[in-house]
């Protein structure tokens, strides 16, 4: 290394490429260049582990300053390629080219230095430090410098929040911001290192519309300044709204590469699937002459108010709104996770009280929480133990002991049922993918017998294939006479899931729907304006 | 200039200051600071002892080792892991110090003394570090394992039993001191040792090395995330071993200090005091669960330990009962945050007012 940085090789080209500051501290010397219009080229690149080919020669061209999208399903090889791009994997076979340098390994510092930035999902900022420091140490560590001056973290950070928008004070720690916060500080860090490509992994999972409205900005920007974006998603709408040109992969090889122009919405649910859905919508058969579930004036201090509405057997409610519009302390307050000050629940026609989740089951409520990977599930316990543990007391035997043999003949039943994709039900949760687990939380409530079901963002994070069939179980569970309520800002889902939709509005309910009578667009509008 | 001060800029300058205090103090070490006034408040209206020159004196001559150990524990919380071993490894230093001293009949320096005895502490560290950084084991767990072979060494094979004739240096820098307070009323006179001086260096190079060297930004950082930590360049390994070296470093300082201030070598007399030191820092707002924590919270903590027993003793309570009051204390003072912190994710944001 300190022999490189001796002797500093200048580009022979006259149009080089712009040197970054790690090029220059690093004395990374420039060669020739094939071709200036690819900040990105990856050609054939495979990767496989364990045995198991996570990548079979896939190819990925990135223009400079150019917004391209990658989409595929969970388990395509995405984020696998991701890291071998940033040099976290090493890949079995491939070509991978720089800004002209071809490399046939990559270390993370050469990935880093050319300019990549990968912006993981879990954004890597640290809670505990403040938002300037977050946004300059990993520059100042990469410069190797020994001490810190907070005149020079304060300027890096103003300037890099200048870029992004970024409002939040510059003292505050990081760990009390919103997601969108959050990410925009990851942004602001990746940035001041130079960044000529950024990648984002699955950045809109956990924003809602207005604050993706605002990273999309955030995105046009970056890329006015030159810089190219790689954008990680499954979801649909974001694939056409942001980027110019899309690459689809499916099972570790590429499906398509093309200007997202040319996409519509059969093909890329097609080519990320390979599988054609019928498009549909749920037609209820309510059955029972009064109501499941029955809400009247239910109110909660700066969560709602004034809240009525009713559930009969055999339907899916759909409770849209914005982030804030109450929709998620409603479902959290039916289920007694927060306690309603105002207004009564009915079950069946008998008023319940309902200050407690035990109280909720006990009347029949379930309840799925937003985040199933941290509200849901016991993420290191085994999957069948998560299956069973909401009726454990109903499967004991002699001196309420835990009958062993009922138990397992309940998790298979239910694995079964639900089609969840396991080898082991002894194995960990946390070994599942986003999709089954989401089917493990359903089984758990379902093997109570559940009257209603709530379910808040079913599928979010979840990719098209798994969401199609989450949709399918729910159907059928409607079906057989449960009560279920779906709360979700995802209008589509809403659309196609429910046979009735509840909008609600600054704490209130603004309106009832039938999905069959309104389009996306109006269903926004409705959301949104007055 | 002061005299055109008009009342508008006095009360600016009055929220400014409470602003400034709001700001230098988080909302725990402020806690405790109030706590440690009404505290010293009470014992002063009750015993009209407190407040007396020779008294402050004392609790601040009782406050230098715990607070040096101290230093120890926060960096270590601060990081993210727990050390119970520092204890042993201050006693196991400072005893073989005396000893090879003795042996050898050194009439030199006590600089060397100190030198030496943080080298061995050094050492010791060193091989808690390397356990922990290079094999990633839980620090709780290598630290208790190390502090019975500390202890098991000392005790075993170096037979420890107690000197009470110390090196000269030792003994001439024990009997060294800054000032003699007396007390008017009681005639009763306190010494502040020098051995002050060695903790308010190793305050001020302690608060440099997590303030302004991107190593201590390193250890706030492995506390927070320490994937992050990874991704972001930090060689967190070389952290971690380099945090424990440091650790054990401090704590032969602090062994051979109390050597000093004791004008005797007790070998098995600190063990145990670990955990009312990491519970003092705890007190002192510092994160049991790593990446945030200050000198200034831990010394408040400690002063708040410290204040409690000796102000016990001057109300005459019986000194079992110091136990039974410390321990409500720390329940108390650290329950109350962690409550908040609850009630801070119960409480929701206003939304009515779109």
């Amino acid at each position: 290394m300190l022999e490189h940085r001796k002797t500093r090789v200048r580009s022979p080209l006259g149009n080089a490429p712009a040197v970054t500051r790690h090029q220059r501290d690093w004395g990374i010397a420039l060669m020739e260049s094939t071709d200036n219009r690819y900040i990105l080229r990856a050609t054939g690149i495979r990767k496989s582990f364990g045995g198991v080919q996570a990548l079979k020669g896939v190819s990925l061209e990135i223009g400079k300053a150019e917004i391209h999208c990658l989409a595929g399903e969970n388990g395509c090889g995405k984020s696998t390629l991701i890291k071998i791009i940033s040099g976290v994997h090493a890949m079995d076979a491939g070509e991978l080219e720089l800004d002209g340098v071809r490399y046939s390994k990559i270390t993370p510092l050469e990935s880093i230095v050319h300019g990549v930035q990968v912006i993981y999902q879990d954004l890597s900022v640290f809670p505990n430090l403040t938002v300037k420091e977050n946004i300059a140490i990993s520059s100042e560590v990469a410069s190797r410098r020994r001490l810190v001056s907070w005149r020079r973290v304060r300027k890096i950070a103003e300037e890099a929040a200048r870029m992004v928008e970024l409002s939040a004070d510059l003292n505050s720690i990081v760990g009390q911001l919103s997601v969108a916060e959050k990410q925009q500080v990851a942004i602001s860090r990746a940035l001041i290192n130079d960044a000529r490509l950024i990648i984002m992994d699955e950045p809109t999972t956990a924003l809602t519309r207005r604050e993706v409205q605002t990273l999309f900005r955030i995105i046009k920007r970056l890329q006015s300044q030159g810089i190219a974006i790689l954008f990680v998603s499954h979801k649909l709408d974001e694939v056409f709204e942001i980027s110019e040109r899309f690459t689809i992969l499916r099972n570790g090889e590429n499906v398509i590469t093309d200007d997202t122009s040319r996409l519509n919405s059969e093909d890329f649910t097609f080519y990320m699937t390979g599988r054609r859905f019928e498009k549909s919508r749920f037609e209820a058969n309510p059955t029972g002459a009064r109501p499941i579930l029955e809400v009247k004036d239910l109110g909660l201090k700066n969560g709602f108010t004034e809240v009525s509405f009713s559930v009969y057997a055999g339907e899916i409610v759909g409770i849209t709104g914005l982030l804030g519009s109450g929709r998620t302390e409603l479902a959290q307050a039916l289920f007694g996770i927060r306690r309603a000050d105002q207004g009564s629940i009915y079950v069946d026609g008998r008023e319940v009280k309902i200050s407690s989740a035990m109280q909720a089951m006990a009347c029949g409520i379930g309840y799925v929480p937003e985040d199933r990977l941290t509200e849901g599930l016991f993420l290191t316990q085994p999957i069948g133990t998560n299956i069973i543990i909401s009726k454990i007391d109903q499967l004991t035997g002699l001196l309420g002991l835990i009958d062993e043999a009922r138990v397992s003949g309940e998790i298979s039943r239910w694995v079964e049922r639900l089609a969840i994709h396991t080898t082991d039900p002894g194995r960990p949760a946390q070994t599942l993918s986003g999709g089954n687990q989401q089917r493990v939380v359903l089984a758990k409530w379902m093997s109570r017998d559940m009257k209603v079901l709530i379910l808040n963002g079913p599928t979010m994070g979840v990719d098209i294939g798994s969401k199609h069939d989450i949709h399918e179980i729910l159907k059928s569970l409607a079906r057989t006479g449960l009560g279920i309520i779906v709360i979700s800002d995802d209008l589509p889902e809403v659309l196609s899931l429910c046979s009735r939709i509840l909008v609600m509005k600054s704490g209130r309910l603004s309106g009832t729907l039938e999905p069959r009578n309104v389009s996306e667009r109006e269903l926004a509008e409705i959301c949104v304006g007055g | 200039m002061i005299l055109y001060t008009g009342a508008g800029t006095q009360s600016g300058a009055l929220n400014a200051l409470v602003r400034g205090l709001a700001g230098c103090f988080r909302r725990q070490e402020l806690y405790v600071a109030l706590t440690i006034v009404a505290l010293c408040t009470t014992v002063q209206l009750r015993s009209g002892q407190f407040l007396s020159m020779n008294n402050v004196v004392d609790i601040i001559v009782s406050m230098i080792v715990p607070a040096m150990f101290g230093l120890c524990a926060l960096i270590v919380i601060v990081s993210g892991g727990i050390d119970v071993s520092f204890t042993a490894v201050a006693s196991l230093s400072m005893f073989a110090t005396t000893k090879i001293l003795l042996s050898t009949g050194y009439n030199g320096s006590v600089f060397w003394a100190f030198a030496m005895s943080a080298l061995l502490g050094l050492i010791l560290g060193a091989v808690n570090g390397a356990i922990i950084a290079f094999f990633n084991l839980p620090t709780l767990i290598v630290t208790l394992g190390t502090q019975g072979v500390f202890m098991g060494i000392l005790q075993g094979a170096l037979n420890a039993q107690e000197i009470a004739d110390v090196p000269q240096a030792i003994f001439d820098f024990g009997n060294s001191r800054l000032f003699v307070a007396t007390n008017p009323t009681s005639g009763l006179s306190s010494n502040l040792s020098s051995s002050v001086l060695i903790l308010i260096g190793l305050i001020l190079v302690t608060f440099f090395l997590l303030r302004y060297t991107i190593w201590g930004r390193g250890v706030y950082a492995i506390g927070g995330d320490a994937a992050a930590a990874v991704r972001a360049g930090f060689p967190v390994k070389w952290i971690k071993f380099s945090i424990y070296c440091l650790v054990g470093l401090i704590a032969g300082i602090a062994g051979l200090t109390r050597v000093c201030m004791m004008q005797n070598c007790q070998p098995t007399n600190l063990i145990g005091m670990e955990l009312l030191v990491i519970a003092s820092v705890v007190l002192g707002g510092v994160s049991i669960t790593g990446g945030s924590g200050t000198i200034t919270g831990m010394l408040f903590g400690t002063a708040l330990i410290t204040i409690m027993s000796n102000s016990l003793l001057l109300l005459g309570i019986r000194s079992y009962w110091q136990n039974f009051f410390t321990g409500l204390l720390i329940i108390v003072g650290t329950g109350i945050s962690a409550l908040q912190l609850v009630a801070s994710h119960k409480r929701l944001p206003r939304i009515m007012d779109t």
